[in-house]
């Protein structure tokens, strides 16, 4: 008998990792991993607007990633500076101004420490239910503009000329990582949200021969990481968060291990096959 | 009507060409950033089954003009008009394929739109790279890049092809081919066909109309008459023009001897 809250542990640790897999390769893809550690930076600014305005902290979360969002997709269309730099810029600026006004207002007593590492075992119904909706969203974006998404981020300009509406669909796009993060905050905290994303998708590369089957060997990653994180820091009793990433980096290394050992043993066979076969070639 | 503004091109436009309608008419355009002006007061008309040309140095504009045409950039003044539904086949001077992006040939090719399997594979037997299909992105040659590309706006069945530099990255032999290829296959296609390119000598021979750029229109017309035009002499150097107008004697004779090209 598995007590109710783990069960909901597991189900948003699930949740989120299916959520990832798709989004975190298109992190790896953009090159926005950047924008995932500028969205953790501005989530103190967030929390303590929330509590200001008295409403849920993760609401506060989920409106400033949405704000930093659309900072990045307006600030994209200019092309004097590099997105990291420009990323990089709004979350110091993010988090200077929570750290000013948590000085400032020094009455006010937040639990810095659930945001920064998470809480997974604190998953609520309600935190549930949002992370359904989330999933189902981006389950239906995804579906229906894959093509638009894949074809803009390999060439945006032919994307355009073959009437793919790429401001949209890059606004969706960040939109929907940013979504992601918020939620993904709940489970392994600010520090580590990230990973959740890039970690995955990068284990899924050396394996993958198409854009899907990257997408969707990453959420298989990510799912298998997080119930191992989640069992191991049951059995073993662990902080749940780290127990995740770890795991998931360590499988991280074995993938980019073996698959370079595949690549010298490839080149190798075919280094003798050239000589004996095809010399001329190139 | 719209001829009348442009009697040079009138003079020398071939006269098979001159009727058909217009595809894409730039006029006066005008593209400046950060007070640096990239093109000024520049006019392009692409007619139905033209093959038009644009050259020019580096640093000329020319990029930026397929970008006006193409409606990826608004002028910051002049018109731009395409014909209404013009379907354009646009192949970009660089693809750059992220190598975190695992993905073949076909997934490439579907990107431009969902298509059969067969239809994807008998556009790479039309560019000449027939079963590269499962090979990824990233393993091509820079000239099977050039195809595939090709490939791809050629699915798009467009009207109007727009090439930026496709020869680039491409070894002598290669662009030979490639340039045989749009000759090829802008006869099969009956399509117009703009191309940017950079290198004179290559392009000159199948083109109808020349425009040579920098900045401004320094001149345009038949490749003869651009080849004799002083101010492209000055653009480009007598060293350059010398072997234009070797290739252009090349192109005399086939002419008179026996015309590949076929009447459009």
């Amino acid at each position: 008998m598995i007590d109710a809250f783990v069960l909901r542990a597991l189900l948003a640790g699930v949740g989120i990792a299916l959520l990832a897999g798709p989004l975190g390769a298109f992190v790896v893809w953009r090159r926005l991993a950047i924008f995932g550690e500028a969205l953790a930076h501005s989530a103190l600014l967030g929390v303590v607007s929330a509590h200001l305005l008295d409403v849920d902290p993760t609401l506060g979360l989920v409106v400033f990633a949405a704000l930093l969002a659309a900072a990045l997709w307006a600030l994209e269309e200019q092309r004097l500076l590099p997105t990291d730099t420009i990323l990089s810029t709004l979350a110091h600026g993010a988090l200077a101004a929570g750290l000013v006004l948590v000085s400032l207002l020094d009455w006010l007593r937040i639990d810095l420490f659930a945001y920064l590492f998470g809480d997974i075992l604190a998953v609520s119904d309600s935190d549930l239910a949002v992370l359904l909706v989330l999933s189902l969203l981006v389950a239906i974006a995804l579906g229906r503009h894959w093509r638009g998404l894949l074809s803009l981020t390999i060439e945006p300009d032919l994307a355009r000329v073959e009437g793919v509406p790429v401001r949209r669909l890059r606004l969706l796009l960040d939109l929907l990582i940013a979504a992601a993060i918020a939620v993904g905050m709940k489970l392994v905290g600010l520090v580590l949200v990230v990973s959740l994303l890039v970690v995955p998708a990068a284990t899924a590369r050396p394996w993958a021969r198409t854009p899907h089957g990257m997408a969707l060997l990453a959420a298989l990653v990510g799912t298998a990481a997080t119930l191992s994180g989640v069992g191991l820091s049951l059995l073993v009793d662990l902080p749940t968060g780290p127990a995740i990433v770890l795991v998931a980096v360590l499988g991280f290394l074995a993938s980019v291990t073996a698959g370079r050992l595949r690549e010298l043993r490839t080149r190798a066979r075919e280094g003798r096959g050239g000589l004996a076969g095809e010399p001329a070639r190139r | 009507m719209l001829a009348q503004a442009r009697p040079t091109l009138r003079a020398e436009a071939p006269a098979a060409v001159e009727s058909a309608p217009i595809l894409v008419e730039l006029r006066a355009v005008t593209v400046r950033r950060e007070e640096r002006t990239i093109l000024e007061s520049v006019d392009l008309l692409v007619r139905e089954g033209e093959l038009v040309t644009v050259i020019g140095p580096n640093g000329a504009g020319k990029t930026t003009l397929v970008k006006v045409a193409l409606g990826l950039l608004a002028p910051s003044a002049g018109t731009v008009r395409r014909r209404e539904g013009l379907r354009i086949g646009y192949a970009p001077q660089a693809l750059v394929i992220d190598p975190a992006m695992p993905i073949d040939v076909l997934g490439f090719l579907a990107l431009g739109g969902r298509r059969p399997r067969d239809e994807l594979e008998a556009a790479l037997a039309e560019v000449g790279v027939a079963g590269i299909g499962r090979r990824q992105m990233r393993a091509l040659s820079g000239g099977e890049l050039r195809r595939v590309l090709l490939a791809r706006a050629l699915l798009r069945r467009p009207d109007l092809l727009v090439l930026d530099e496709p020869l680039s990255g491409v070894d002598l032999a290669g662009q030979l081919a490639l340039y045989e290829l749009i000759g090829s296959l802008r006869r099969v296609r009956g399509c117009a066909v703009l191309l940017v390119s950079h290198d004179l000598h290559l392009v000159m021979a199948e083109t109808d109309r020349v425009v040579c750029l920098d900045r401004h229109v320094c001149c345009s017309g038949s490749p003869e008459t651009v080849a004799r035009d002083s101010a492209f002499l000055r653009l480009l150097g007598d060293r350059v023009a010398r072997v234009v107008a070797l290739y252009q004697h090349h192109h005399a004779c086939r002419h008179d001897g026996s015309d590949e090209r076929g009447a459009p």
